[in-house]
């Protein structure tokens, strides 16, 4: 050890580290700093930027000897005296952080280039920002909020009147926090006394193995506390999302599907755990050949995978409308063309992570998540406890998009702190990250679509396999929703849509924004633009012509009330002409760089497929007056933990800042679902409109008052006016329940499904969010390489609760389907970290300008639908359509990297 | 306990290095990634405190690159023109976060294929300066490199410097690189060039490509073919795929062999192009 100094936020600082220690971890765990956010501890994402002695670093880059005597800023540094400073007013007016896990990394950037630059331009922001990963915000916020530093007028944020907040552009409520650092994600809290868990993972992708001896190793290893084996499970070794499928090993049993999969866990100090090697370890391995891809787990006699599931076939999915092979006899115009995907990283900044404690014959774990009460059922289930038993804490999230909702940290920590009788924390490196959790399903897609010669569409074959991977996870969910997206937002008279999902000896694909509607959008509206081209029609107005409306049904037989694609269309049709024209221009005297504008749409059925998925809400008033929002609805960047506060403010009829919210702890909450699917806007909106209702009806009844009534809250009192009336109430004359309050409502919303039939009809969804999308990209025909230059975004989203959070999802959105597009492949042992595996930089991202369209869903709280997933998947295929204008290239297979277009270029000329 | 050793003299750095088994650490950005989720356990030379190895200094015949010149000191250094392509390779390197930390040594003595620093310092004809407890010596850069990973710096040496001789006529120079996305990105393919300009002809042509075989390459073929010719646009089209016969480029994620064989050709030509429109 040795004794370093350093200034830190002005501050003299003393530690005793070991000099060769990362700066981050000792910020972060030695001097409990935690602003200073860790995604990947390679110089790769940069959430951990900080300043010393001006300068940008990556603090898992610099030893921390290299510190000694040096002046340090952090993110805790930078507001003076309690008060933001202007740079991080702008961040949360403007809304550049979502989840905020990147938020610190991106103010350090920031604040290092308006030291040296007072009024940068864009291109100066993309350059000093360049080293700082994004997953959520697109970088377009960030960046406007850099340049409108002190200009807070142009956020137009509005603290909206009562009765008004649902609609209003109001400031993040949560958004302070992300901007001071002071936020906690999973792994910025734990007891001191906390041990740390690692897991260890298998090196190969199918092999059988045997444990040796471990008393050797403890006894090398003092600081080695215990080591977890499936043998340590004290209920059932297997979890999974479905209530009858729990087929992943929370430890590999004897056997290994995939690398990257848990085998046993070391429990001890930090540095006994990170300094034991694999290799010491006696683990003997019986390597075997994996059967990998999309032909050999699906061959005659492929070794299988589950013995529950013959020739590694998970499920089939279908929808079958009408007569295909008469609506394919009688069009004009006919294409089939085949598609091919591979696996996408979700890539959130923040690592899996957190930590439990047994509470005498309970257990605690607080944890990043999107589905606090699916862990808690499936961390029950491994427990072999009553789901009571759990408490699940969710921490602020740093990202999700599907890729924390099934189980990673959660039943490692608590059969160790359950065993240990003592805290256990862990924390997933990016490389196990990335090894060890959910992809998006590769997908290979054929498919054919029919029309007549008036360009209306009259037949759509489709037939798509997904690679789920070793294991389930969300692979049943995909193969669902698939079939019934296949034909996009379209009005189709005769559909025949197959899926297949099949297992491999790969990474386990799960759910990722989208659940294999984003790959089954890339073959419908390839085949869109061939129709459009072979009738003569506008590629754009081929899509209107064709746009389900309401009224209409789609492939599963369900009549939509809310379906806003032609309108959505109709606000791009100026730029869509516009853009073409300059594009046209453009290439008439550039043979090199060829411009193209291409169109995407894309639907998205919000909530899950033909099942129950509930919201519960609550709202409680204790008699000295404080109403608290009880929300299950866990925020994990998108904003619902302002949306939902909206959505109560309006539905009780009270001003926004009098209300309090407690999110997502199990004990404390009702169970509101995941927050997946783009459900929470739809589902738990309901849910905490009539929770509000509830309360306010409960408020006037007592007050006997009619409907028009206000109600205000001060301290211990209530004060309930109508007209000239005015009535206070003494709420501590009210009887109090068991939690103490005096009054409590109630708001209960499951979405109206009915599940599907043998054909595939039935109303699988509440309602459907619309979208297009045009792109303009410039492609260097000699170098293949794509640039988007700028996106138009037309979303219908019913009813917009807070349209600075719509925007943020549709440049979220973009931002990740541009990265589909474009650059993004997780190849299984390959590419498991973020320099191999390429996210879209802030020099990535165009220009995106937004279209908001409401058209209400009569089910929806005030016409509300959801918009998480539906920002991403029209992207790719208007990327796509631009390349095709720029260069006569028909991209079939994403992504489209700049080797793949070149190939196809120099084929197409041949 | 490891050793963690923080000289604040080459004397002192060499002594140790003679002494020990050290690995040489700098600006830490190819040690970290390298070891994520690993135990930190190599005995450590950590140089960052010789004050003299960092910096730019201008000498009667050469320039001279302290091994600890961060890129970021390349970037805000004034220095001629003829350095242009390094400075702009130096803005290309990861992220301005990786700008400030990492070193020019650093990224030669990494010795990755796909190392940005490597082609602008061949182009500029650069020896490479070492130093032992058995003294100073020099050698040209494209001898130090030997293959993917691999160098000629013996375990008791540290690199000091770069010597960049001055050119003989007014020289330009450019860099291009191409990656898969704007930051933070490994380059597919770079191409480094240098023209020193004789009175409208090319008085030497130095031209590099990385990322196209284990190590960065001069296409001594192609300088020899446009020596002596006029500085004029279209000089591009004297550049043929047979020029680029001595790159060995490999599959890999980032790109197939034969692409990257392809876009070397236009990265070529267009560096070329670029410095004869700016001459």
């Amino acid at each position: 050890m040795t004794e370093i100094n350093f200034t830190l936020n002005g501050k003299t600082t003393t530690v005793d580290a070991n000099p060769v220690r990362r700066l981050a971890h000792v910020l972060r765990d030695d001097l409990g700093f935690t602003g200073t956010k860790i995604g990947c501890d390679a110089g790769d994402c940069g959430a951990c930027t900080v300043r010393l002695d001006g300068r940008q670093l990556c603090a898992c880059l610099v030893p921390v000897a290299q510190a000694n005597g040096a002046e340090i800023v952090t993110v805790e540094g930078l507001s003076k005296s309690g008060k933001l400073s202007p740079l991080q007013e702008a961040f949360h007016l403007y809304g550049a952080a979502q989840c905020g896990i990147c938020t610190p990394g991106m103010l350090m950037a920031a604040s290092d280039l308006l030291d040296r630059n007072r009024s940068p331009s864009e291109e100066e922001v993309f350059d000093a920002l360049g080293g700082v990963l994004c997953r959520c915000t697109g970088y377009r916020k960030i960046v406007d909020a850099i340049l409108h530093i002190g200009n807070t007028a142009d956020a137009n944020i509005i603290d909206p009147a009562v009765g008004e907040a649902v609609g209003a552009r109001a400031a993040k409520l949560d958004g302070e926090q992300k901007v001071t650092g002071t936020e906690l994600y999973g792994a910025d809290q734990a007891p001191e006394d906390a041990l740390w868990l690692r897991a260890v993972r298998s090196p190969f992708w199918r092999a059988t193995f045997s444990l040796g001896d471990f008393e050797p190793l403890k006894a090398k290893y003092p600081g080695l506390v215990d080591i977890l084996t499936a043998d340590d499970v004290p209920g059932l070794n297997g979890f999974g999302i479905y209530p009858d499928v729990k087929d992943q090993p929370v430890f590999a049993d004897g056997f290994v599907r995939y690398r990257g999969e848990a085998v046993i866990a070391l429990v001890g100090d930090a540095e006994t755990i990170s300094e034991i090697r694999d290799d010491e370890l006696p683990i003997s391995w019986q390597e075997q050949d994996p059967v990998q891809g999309f032909g050999p787990p699906l061959a005659e006699e492929a070794p299988q995978l589950h013995n529950d599931y013959p020739g590694n076939i998970l499920a089939h999915g279908a929808t079958f409308k009408g007569d295909i092979d008469c609506g394919f006899d009688e069009s004009t115009t006919i294409f089939e063309e085949s598609f091919s995907t591979g696996f996408v990283e979700h890539g959130y900044i923040e690592p899996e992570a957190g930590w439990a404690r047994r509470v005498g014959d309970r257990i605690e774990v607080t944890v990043t998540t999107q589905s606090p009460y699916m862990d808690r059922d499936e961390v029950a289930i491994i427990m072999g406890l009553a789901p009571e038993d759990v408490r699940i804490i969710p921490t602020a999230c740093g990202g999700g998009f599907g890729g924390k909702l099934d189980q990673t940290v959660q039943p490692l920590v608590a059969i160790a702190a359950w065993k240990l009788n003592r805290p256990v924390r862990c924390t997933f490196n990016r490389l196990e990250s990335m090894a060890a959790t959910t992809k998006r399903h590769p997908s290979r897609i054929t498919a054919r679509y029919a029309c007549s010669d008036d360009g209306k569409l009259q037949a759509y074959e489709f037939n798509g396999d997904f690679n789920t991977g070793a294991y389930v996870s969300w692979g049943l969910t995909v193969k669902d929703r698939v079939p019934i997206h296949a034909t996009g937002p379209y009005y189709v008279p005769n559909v025949s849509a197959k899926s297949r999902a099949f297992f491999a000896n790969e990474t386990p694909a799960g759910a990722f924004r989208g659940f294999g509607v984003p790959q089954a959008a890339i073959a419908h509206d390839a085949l869109m633009d061939m129709m459009a081209e072979k009738t003569g029609i506008d590629p754009l107005e081929f899509r209107h012509i064709n746009a389900i409306r309401k009224g209409q049904e789609t492939a599963t037989g369900q009549k939509l009330e809310s379906a806003g694609l032609d309108q959505c269309l109709e606000a791009l049709r100026d730029d869509w002409h516009a853009w073409r024209a300059e594009a046209e221009a453009h290439n008439a005297t550039n043979k090199t760089r060829r411009r193209g504008v291409g169109v995407g749409c894309m639907w998205y059925g919000c909530g899950n497929t033909s099942i129950a998925n509930p919201s519960t809400m609550h709202i409680g008033l204790t008699a000295d007056g404080t109403v608290t929002l009880y929300s299950g609805a866990q925020d994990i960047g998108q904003g619902t933990n302002t949306t939902m506060m909206q959505a109560a403010a309006d539905g009780l009829g009270i001003a926004l800042d009098q209300l309090n919210l407690v999110c997502g702890d199990t004990d404390l909450t009702a169970d509101a679902g995941k927050s997946s699917a783009s459900r929470q806007a739809y589902v738990s909106g309901n849910a905490v409109k009539l929770a509000g209702e509830d309360l306010r009806g409960q408020i006037l009844r007592l007050a006997n008052v009619g409907e028009n009534a206000t109600i205000e809250f001060g301290t211990g009192t209530l004060t309930v006016r109508e007209g000239e009336t005015s009535r206070e109430i003494d709420l501590s004359s009210l009887p109090k329940s068991e939690n103490g309050e005096v009054l409590r409502g109630e708001g209960y919303f499951d979405p109206p499904t009915e599940p599907l039939d043998k054909n595939g009809q039935g109303k699988p969804y509440g309602t459907y969010g619309f979208a297009a999308q045009i792109a303009d990209v410039e492609v260097d025909v000699q170098l293949g390489t794509v640039k988007v230059l700028r996106i138009a975004a037309a979303h219908d989203v019913g009813q917009a609760i807070n349209p600075q959070q719509v925007e943020g999802q549709i440049h979220g959105g973009v931002a990740q389907g541009l990265g589909l597009a474009l650059m993004e492949e997780y190849i299984p042992g390959r590419t498991e970290n973020l320099h191999d595996y390429l996210m879209p930089t802030i020099g990535d991202i165009p220009d995106i300008k937004t279209y908001i369209i409401e058209d209400p869903e009569p089910t929806g709280p005030w016409g509300a639908k959801g918009i998480g997933e539906p920002a991403l998947c029209a992207t790719a295929p208007a990327i796509f359509g631009g390349i095709y204008q720029a260069t006569g290239v028909r991209v079939t297979q994403a992504p489209c990297t700049p080797d793949r277009l070149r190939a196809a270029i120099l084929s197409n000329k041949a | 306990m490891t050793l963690y050793l923080q000289p604040k003299s080459i004397d002192e750095a060499v002594k140790a290095l003679s002494e020990n088994s050290l690995f040489v650490l700098a600006g830490g950005t190819d040690y970290y990634p390298a070891r994520v989720g690993k135990p930190l356990d190599e005995d450590i030379l950590d140089i960052t405190g010789i004050a003299d190895l960092r910096g730019v200094t201008e000498n009667n015949d050469h320039f001279h690159i302290g091994a600890l010149t961060h890129w970021t000191d390349i970037i805000e250094t004034e220095l001629p023109d003829y350095f242009d392509g390094l400075k702009l390779a130096a803005r290309e390197i990861g992220g301005v976060q990786i700008q400030n930390a990492g070193t020019i040594a650093g990224n030669i003595c990494n010795a990755s294929p796909a190392a940005d620093g490597i082609p602008p310092l061949l182009s500029l004809n650069a020896d490479i300066v070492l130093a032992s407890t058995r003294g100073e010596h020099s050698m040209p850069l494209a001898k130090f490199i030997m293959g993917n990973r691999k160098t000629r710096c013996a375990s008791d040496e540290i690199v000091t410097g770069f010597r960049i001789p001055k050119p003989a006529h007014p020289a330009t120079s450019t860099f291009l690189k191409l990656g898969a996305r704007k930051y933070l990105v490994i380059s597919i393919v770079m191409v480094a060039a240098v023209i020193e300009n004789d009175n409208g002809n090319i008085g030497a042509v130095r031209i590099a490509v990385g990322s196209c075989s284990a190590a960065a390459k001069r296409l001594h073929m192609l300088e020899r073919a446009l020596a002596g010719q006029a500085i004029t646009a279209g000089i591009g089209d004297l550049v043929t795929e047979g020029h680029l016969n001595q790159l060995s480029p490999i599959n890999d994620v980032r790109g197939s062999a034969d692409y990257r064989r392809d876009v070397a050709l236009t990265l070529v030509r267009r560096a070329l192009e670029e410095l004869v429109a700016s001459a």
